[in-house]
């Protein structure tokens, strides 16, 4: 029970795909409302993407929008890259069935926003221009280092995608009655439009876009759901407590912590996978000043936390409204299967409180939200390819910035197509795993390296090689010997490794090898990387050298 | 990077000398870790309660209340936070940018 319930949360809030009973109930007809409204977005995403396309010229515009977002522009669009149509989804599921429980993980998911903005937000702009390996590599030596940094980011690129499309496919089959195939070719198809030819302002705009969908989506639902109990919070408790089957127990931590190694694990890959996250990462080199980055952030954390709130009182309300209503439920039956899979509470509450228009609408809302965030991955991944592996590592400095945008846009196509052809190919795969994964990577490989990188005066070019691959691979292993794996993919009785998140302890080994290597490492180069430091420092403290901010 | 300029190398060296951006950058990285470790520390605090002792933030909020303490206190913890970022974000961008630009600009040749 508790290790589902860890599963159902934390696929749900990254995207993983938790409509296995969707598989057992036929596909819904049409939604017409849904696609209507589903058009409408995408019409004024096309038209933002012709008029970033025609601001769009140097590479600096591609990757980072010239550098022109304000930080309140930017704080929402890293707001709409947090907040997947998961977030909605899974969490007002999670809050649905098991009441306080989904109030516990919320808070995780939200902490590590504030450790962001103190420790991360300046130095990640004052010293990065594309991509976060140029901090790594600020000091380090190029060629090596980027093809670390490369490596960490693709493979955090390419599970997070492949988990944004087999869900999009899912969700779509479920809540627009389209075909499998044909939905996870229509998020392709219309991100490519979005990245290839407007880069990251398109991106950005189609991400602000959807972020407001979204908290403004959130807060009718919220609204509409409280009135029948006069916006009473007293009230709406009352009335759950009575109605739901644990009573009184949902408004106190319940089965999730029996495994608390499991859940600290899972805390931990979550608090810091997020500052390894290279699409969240890219979003600070956006805004022209560490100034705007801290407002970003600042802003960003704001949505978030609100909309998070917002996702717990839907789940509350929806415990009276959806959970004693018949119609919700497969065959009429009160705490059976809910209709559409379990992941379905918002949606039906949507119906519930605002009829189909309102179904309609937030159906939208929830593939526009799929459709910003597998724009902005893509864009991360490929200017992991263009700037860092063939920039750096294969032309050692000397492409030009033409040249470099036609890679950076081959990257794209080639990135969508096996985006979509993976998608396709894992319809019927379990694929969650992938969420341990993901996050697994990013706290264990990414950030100690990034982190090290800014802080740690002793980080030499060996160190960080040997501590990045140590965590690509420790969590890697551990993935493969975690129950999800272990149990549900390969069929084995028994998990070698019993937890499902790695970084509890992929992350401390991690660390541990880069201040081993690195204070063994006596060779010339690390003479060089410790130098460096001094340097670098100034640079981050006061931003002077950074690149500036052209004009739009 | 492979349009990068050379790098101030005068103009840093002057700047870490100065002794202003050495108490600058000591102000700002205590007040970082502070804040970090305040954040952090209170996260946790909330995790091992519910861990350990589920029954404190299962207590009604007041008499006959079907709300928990829990609840308010979740909320809490995330406004708090917020708070924090806001107040950080606030002295950053006024006293720290300030104290930064006015070093770099005395540093200069």
């Amino acid at each position: 029970m508790k290790s589902t319930g860890l599963r159902l949360i934390a696929a749900a809030l990254f995207s993983q795909p938790l409509f296995a009973s969707a598989a057992d109930s036929p596909a819904q007809g049409l939604n017409l409302h849904a696609i209507g409204m589903f058009l409408l977005f995408v019409s004024i995403t096309l038209l933002i993407t012709w008029w970033a396309a025609r601001q769009t010229r140097s590479a600096s515009d591609f990757y980072t929008a010239g550098g022109g977002i304000s930080g309140w522009q930017n704080g929402l669009a890293i707001a709409g890259d947090y907040m997947s149509a998961s977030t909605l989804l899974g969490l007002s599921s999670m809050v649905f069935a098991k009441g306080y429980d989904g109030f516990i993980y919320m808070t995780g998911f939200f902490i590590g926003w504030p450790i962001l903005t103190f420790l991360m937000a300046e130095r990640l702009r004052n010293l990065g221009r594309y991509t976060f390996a140029d901090i790594v590599s600020f000091r380090l030596d190029q060629r090596r280092i980027r093809m670390l940094a490369a490596c960490g980011s693709l493979t955090v690129v390419c599970c997070y995608l492949l988990l944004q499309m087999v869900g999009a496919g899912q969700l779509v089959k479920l809540l627009f009655g389209l075909d499998y195939t044909l939905a996870v070719m229509v998020v392709g198809l219309l991100m490519l439009v979005y990245v290839l030819f407007g880069g990251m302002l398109a991106t950005t705009w189609v991400q602000i876009s959807k972020a407001v969908l979204l908290l403004v989506g959130g807060t009718l639902l919220m609204l509409l759901a409280l009135a029948p109990f006069g916006f009473s919070l007293e009230t709406l408790a009352n009335r759950a407590v009575q109605s739901h089957a644990d009573g009184w127990s949902i408004m106190g931590p319940g089965s999730m912590l029996a495994n608390p190694l499991n859940v600290a694990s899972m805390a931990l890959g979550l608090v810091f996978g997020l500052a390894g996250l290279p699409h969240i990462l890219m979003r600070f080199f956006t805004v022209p000043n560490a100034r705007e980055a801290r407002k970003s952030v600042f802003y960003a954390s704001g949505f978030i936390g609100y909309f998070f709130l917002v996702v717990c009182v839907l789940g509350f309300a929806a415990i009276v409204i959806v959970g004693t209503d018949p119609q919700y439920f497969v065959d009429g039956k009160l705490g059976g299967p809910l209709l559409g899979g379990s992941n379905m509470v918002a949606m039906h509450l949507a119906k519930a409180v605002g009829g189909n228009l309102f179904l309609g609408f937030l159906c939208a809302v929830a593939f526009a939200t799929i459709l910003a965030v597998v724009a902005g991955l893509t864009l991360a991944g490929a200017s992991a390819i263009s700037h860092d592996l063939y920039a750096t590592v294969i032309k050692r400095g000397t492409a030009s910035e033409a040249q470099e945008m036609r890679v950076s846009r081959i990257a794209v196509v080639i990135l969508g197509l096996l985006a979509m052809a993976l998608g396709i190919l894992f319809e019927q795969v379990n694929i969650a795993f992938l969420v341990g994964l993901t996050f697994g990577i990013a706290a264990s490989a990414n950030f100690p390296v990034l982190f090290m990188a800014m802080y740690w005066k002793g980080l030499t070019t060996r160190g960080a090689i040997y501590g990045g691959l140590t965590g690509l691979f420790s969590a890697l292993a551990l993935v493969i010997l975690s129950p999800t794996v272990w149990v549900t993919v390969l069929g084995h009785p028994q998990a070698i490794f019993p937890y499902d998140h790695p970084a509890l302890f992929s992350m401390p080994l991690t660390f541990a090898v880069i201040v081993l290597v690195s204070r063994l490492d006596r060779s010339t180069r690390a003479g060089q990387d410790r130098e460096g430091f001094d340097d670098q420092l100034v640079r981050a403290q006061t931003g002077v050298g950074i690149a500036t901010a052209s004009n739009h | 990077m492979n349009s990068k300029i050379d790098p101030p190398v005068e103009h840093y060296r002057r700047i870490r000398e100065n002794p202003r951006y050495i108490a600058l950058a000591r102000a700002r990285s205590r007040l970082t870790w502070r804040l970090s470790i305040l954040v952090l520390a209170g996260y946790f605090l909330f995790m091992g309660v519910a861990a350990v002792r589920p029954d404190l933030l299962h207590l009604p909020l007041y008499q006959g209340s079907h709300l928990s303490l829990g609840i308010p206190l979740a909320t809490l913890l995330i406004v708090i936070a917020w708070l924090l970022t806001a107040w950080y974000v606030h002295r950053a961008n006024t006293h720290f940018d300030r104290l930064s630009a006015s070093i770099v600009k005395e540093s200069q040749a």
